[in-house]
């Protein structure tokens, strides 16, 4: 037998003086053990890494520089015909208040005595972003009395000058950069000391639209923010009741057949199937087939409803099975039917699992970017959506595809504001997340 | 009429049918409810039922085929020589939509009658002004057959409402009708209500099923016409992928196929092993305290949308990478790579595969820890000669899980990966892959019946298919192992 050919002297050693043989295997235990912390560490680094990276690209997004200027609105260039009509005004364009505009910084740099070497009117004109004219203009059209007037306004300065305030163009760059020179920066300087330029907190980011390629001072998240509330809502009505009374079904009812299995087999691999696969499947049914309108929340809506029925149908129905069977056989006992026991009794016993599942599947949802820009939300659009359920079906771009949409243009500004979308649609999951947990230690009953 | 005024009146029908239902059966029941088969509301929801479902079912499908319908009578209106040079059938039809519209919106606005309308010709300079004005502009000029076109459209779009009123109410009133002439004190009014509501969750059940469907149905068919267009053994076999827009592509899947994997591959060589270790750390190893913390925010890490890792990998890896390691050693110049991408991915997938293993680690029964420690094991040696053995086949599938998340990944190699489609073995080289190019080629405004559109659906098909592999293979060993302990 073996035994028999095993050596015959046993093993010689002290118990106090551990061998090589065992100090090998002890160090076999520490490393091992120590590549797990390593792991976990690397796990732990890339959360953070990921988390610092995109808030302090993004937290700057929230703040813009603005000049703050005295004005005159003069009535020859803004209304001829000095009727005060605002049909008529509109007939002046942006280039008319633009150079109002320009006139006024130029008179506020002279007034404050501000000189530098070698500053060109150019160079002055081109401090203002091109959006400060429309911002004034706006403003005139709504309030027509203001014309003749001197008033104090403020506009947003560009996109280069704000950058220089936020550390990301700097005196070096801008001699590279033929889109700011450096007088232009030292002016900046000048102006801030004098207090006419200043940062503020940027509530237009939230809630106005975007803007053109050349302005990142003056995009916003506004339209992407109602786009993807509109499409939550789409996402919330549908698959609320559908994942409910498919759960219900499969979990209460089904048979235990074929074809029930072939129904749970092909929900979670639903679950599994790549997002921008749905895209396809929205583009080809949704907008090819069925005609609804490209880049329109309801065709997102429904899509993000697909994507997310499997995710929510999957928790509810582990919220209807933890219910224990107590519940049921008591009220079959005092004599109601099975469907009158499901919706009177294990349903409202179940719903903040139910919720909770649901939470997280719509926070998923708001996330998902991939089938949406399939579907047309790439599209730029300026013009916010009208209120539901018409607005269902206008233009409306989401939270995340604006992201996708200012990394691919060129101007560095707008890297910030994608990380600084990145970090609302990030408060928007936290606080869902947080409500789903809320709701689950709150309600949830252990059984 | 306005379809949110129709479903209003249908309501109303309803809840008028509700309050008589349950009126007739307690009058049937001499007012003695104790008479009657059912609870007393159930009659009445009874006729609401009958009263709204088919109605509103009626209108949802007659909504969704109308435009079809009406849009393949009209079609056959236009003559090929109507189609300008460069333009297509759907781009006329838009005109139609467009053109009938804006002749709506003169009518309402009261700049024209119906009359007058009729009596419009093509070349007429009133009628340039009259859609101007409506907010319609022309484009080219105006060809007789569209504007008849547009005409007979308004008719066919009008008529059609018209209809869809008068029979979406009579099927109401009918159904309220005859549900109601049933009530009695022995109509079985709940069995009634109750099948009513088991069919509706079937029919919500059937929801999932009807999605594959769909999806299986566009690909193929799509798929099927791109085949028809360009010839399936260049997609199979070509080593280049070129798509000009004028014709004349090479659409060959493999450098793409490539790409993809090549990205996936870097993701799970950098998930897998530290996935695992997590895993096996938090089970094994991690006192309570550091489990509590470290877990959720491991899971963190799985709730972060996938356009946050893209972010992630434009502005912070990609540039990182490129500056120390790819330009050192001269290895590239590009921050899109196959390393960045990978490696962000790699991240995405670590609370993917540490969950998993997590669950399955738990699922190894205790008794084989303790045997293996009452023979001498150290835990490390426990772990790697016990437990990994009897969890291997969870752990697979947990792998070739993540092996199809990271083939299905979108966001992050759209932003990370790169577009130039090449067979290179350098990962600092930015490459791309199927689901890049799926985004890149039906982005934008392009040419619907093109091969290099409809080649997007024949990716889509590869795709969906890889990982439909995928996931069953997991489903299938996971299955098989769960229940080996059970």
């Amino acid at each position: 037998m073996t035994d028999a050919s095993l050596p015959t002297t046993p093993h010689r050693g002290s118990l106090i003086e551990v061998d090589a043989r065992t100090r090998r295997r002890n160090a076999a235990e520490k490393r091992f053990r120590l590549y797990g912390l390593v792991a976990l560490g690397i796990g732990l680094a890339a959360l953070v890494i990921l988390l610092t990276s995109v808030l302090s690209n993004g937290v700057s997004a929230f703040r813009q520089t603005s000049l703050v200027l005295e004005m005159n609105l003069d009535a020859a260039v803004l209304d001829k015909k000095g009727n005060r009509d605002p049909e008529e005004m509109k007939k002046v364009t942006t280039i008319g208040y633009g150079k109002l505009i320009d006139k006024a910084l130029k008179e506020a740099v002279a007034a404050k005595g501000i000189a530098i070497e070698g500053l060109t009117d150019k160079d002055v004109a081109n401090m203002i972003s091109k959006e400060a004219a429309a911002q004034v203009r706006e403003r005139v059209l709504s309030n027509p009395d203001l014309v003749g007037e001197t008033v104090t306004v403020k506009v947003l300065a560009n996109g280069r000058i704000d950058g220089y305030l936020k550390g990301r163009v700097t005196m070096q760059s801008a001699e590279r950069d033929s889109n700011v020179t450096p007088n232009q920066l030292r002016l900046a300087d000048a102006l801030m000391a004098e207090g006419l330029l200043v940062k503020a907190f940027n509530w237009d980011f939230i809630t106005g639209p975007d803007a053109s390629e050349l302005r990142p001072e003056a995009s916003g998240l506004g339209v992407a923010i109602l786009g993807s509330a509109y499409m939550m809502i789409i996402v919330l009505i549908l698959s609320l009741p559908i994942g409910v009374a498919a759960s219900i079904y499969l979990e209460e009812f089904a048979p235990k057949n074929r074809w029930t299995d072939l129904i749970e087999v092909n929900i979670s691999n639903l679950a599994a199937v790549p997002s921008i696969v749905f895209g396809i499947l929205g583009l080809a049914i949704f907008i090819n087939f069925a005609g609804l309108p490209q880049s329109a929340p309801i065709v997102g809506g429904l899509v993000l409803t697909l994507m997310t029925l499997p995710r929510i149908i999957i928790p509810t129905r582990a919220a209807l099975g933890a219910v224990p069977p107590s519940i049921r056989e008591a009220a079959l006992g005092v004599g109601a039917s099975k469907m009158q026991t499901i919706f009177h009794h294990v349903l409202p016993l179940a719903m903040p699992g139910i919720l909770t599942g649901m939470i997280i599947g719509l926070a998923q949802a708001l996330g998902e970017t991939a089938p949406l820009l399939l579907i047309g939300m790439v599209a730029f659009v300026r013009d916010f959506p009208a209120a539901p359920p018409e607005g269902f079906f206008d233009p409306a771009a989401a939270l995340p595809v604006q992201v996708y949409n200012w990394t691919q243009r060129a101007d560095p500004g707008f890297a910030e504001r994608a990380s600084g979308a990145i970090i609302v649609l990030l408060v928007f999951l936290l606080v869902m997340n947080a409500v789903a947990i809320l709701l689950r230690n709150r309600f949830e009953r252990r059984w | 009429m306005n379809i949110a005024v129709l479903v209003l009146i249908v309501l109303a029908i309803s809840a008028a049918g509700y309050v008589l239902g349950r009126h007739r059966a307690l009058s049937g029941a001499q007012g003695d409810r104790r008479n009657l088969h059912s609870l007393i509301g159930y009659y009445g929801q009874t006729v609401f039922l009958f009263a709204s479902v088919p109605a509103l079912f009626l209108l949802a499908v007659w909504l969704f085929l109308q435009p079809m319908l009406i849009e393949a009578r009209v079609g056959a209106m236009i003559q090929p020589s109507d189609i300008p040079e460069g333009g297509s059938a759907t781009l006329v039809m838009s005109d139609v939509r467009r053109l009938a519209e804006g002749l709506d919106a003169a009518i309402a606005s009261g700049a024209v009658t119906e009359e007058a309308l009729a009596g419009l010709q093509a070349g007429d300079a009133e009628l340039g002004s009259l859609l101007s004005d409506a907010g319609v502009a022309l484009g080219a000029e105006l060809r007789p057959n569209v504007l008849e076109a547009a005409k007979a459209y308004r008719s066919d779009s009008h008529g059609a409402r018209l209809a869809l009123t008068a029979a979406v109410i009579a099927v109401s009133l009918v159904g309220a009708l005859l549900s109601l002439l049933r009530v009695s004190p022995e109509y079985r009014a709940r069995n009634v209500f109750e099948r009513f509501v088991l069919a509706a969750l079937i029919a919500s059940s059937l929801v999932a099923v009807l999605t594959t469907a769909g999806i299986i149905a566009s690909l193929l068919f799509e798929s099927i016409h791109f085949f028809q267009l360009y010839p399936a053994k260049d997609f199979f076999l070509s080593l280049t992928w070129n798509p000009q827009f004028r014709g004349g592509s090479d659409l060959g899947i493999w450098p793409l196929l490539w790409g993809t994997l090549y990205v996936s591959f870097v993701a799970l060589i950098f998930a897998v092993p530290v996935g695992l270790l997590i895993a096996i750390y938090l089970s094994e190893y991690a006192s309570k305290r550091l489990r509590t913390f470290a877990k959720p925010a491991i899971e963190i890490l799985a709730g972060i949308p996938t356009i946050v890792y893209g972010l992630f990998a434009l502005i912070t890896v990609g540039p990182l990478l490129r500056d120390y390691f790819a330009q050192p050693l001269g290895l590239g110049t590009s921050s899109a790579s196959v390393m960045t991408a990978g490696l962000v991915m790699g991240i995405m997938l670590i609370p993917f595969v540490s969950s998993l293993s997590d669950d399955i680690i738990n699922a190894v029964p205790q008794s084989l820890r303790d045997g293996s420690f009452a023979i001498g094991a150290t835990q490390s040696e426990t772990v790697r000669q016990v437990i990994l053995p009897a969890a291997l086949p969870g752990i697979v599938g947990a792998i070739l899980l993540a092996a199809s998340r990271a083939i299905g990944e979108t966001m992050i190699v759209v932003m990370g990966a790169g577009a130039a489609a090449k067979l290179d073995l350098n990962p600092f080289q930015a490459m791309t892959t199927i689901t890049v190019k799926i985004v890149s080629q039906l982005t934008g405004d392009t040419e619907f019946a093109s091969p290099e559109t409809l080649v997007a659906f024949a990716l889509g098909m590869m795709l969906f298919l890889f990982t439909l592999v995928l996931n069953v293979l997991a489903l299938v060993v996971v299955r098989k192992y769960r229940e080996q302990y059970e």
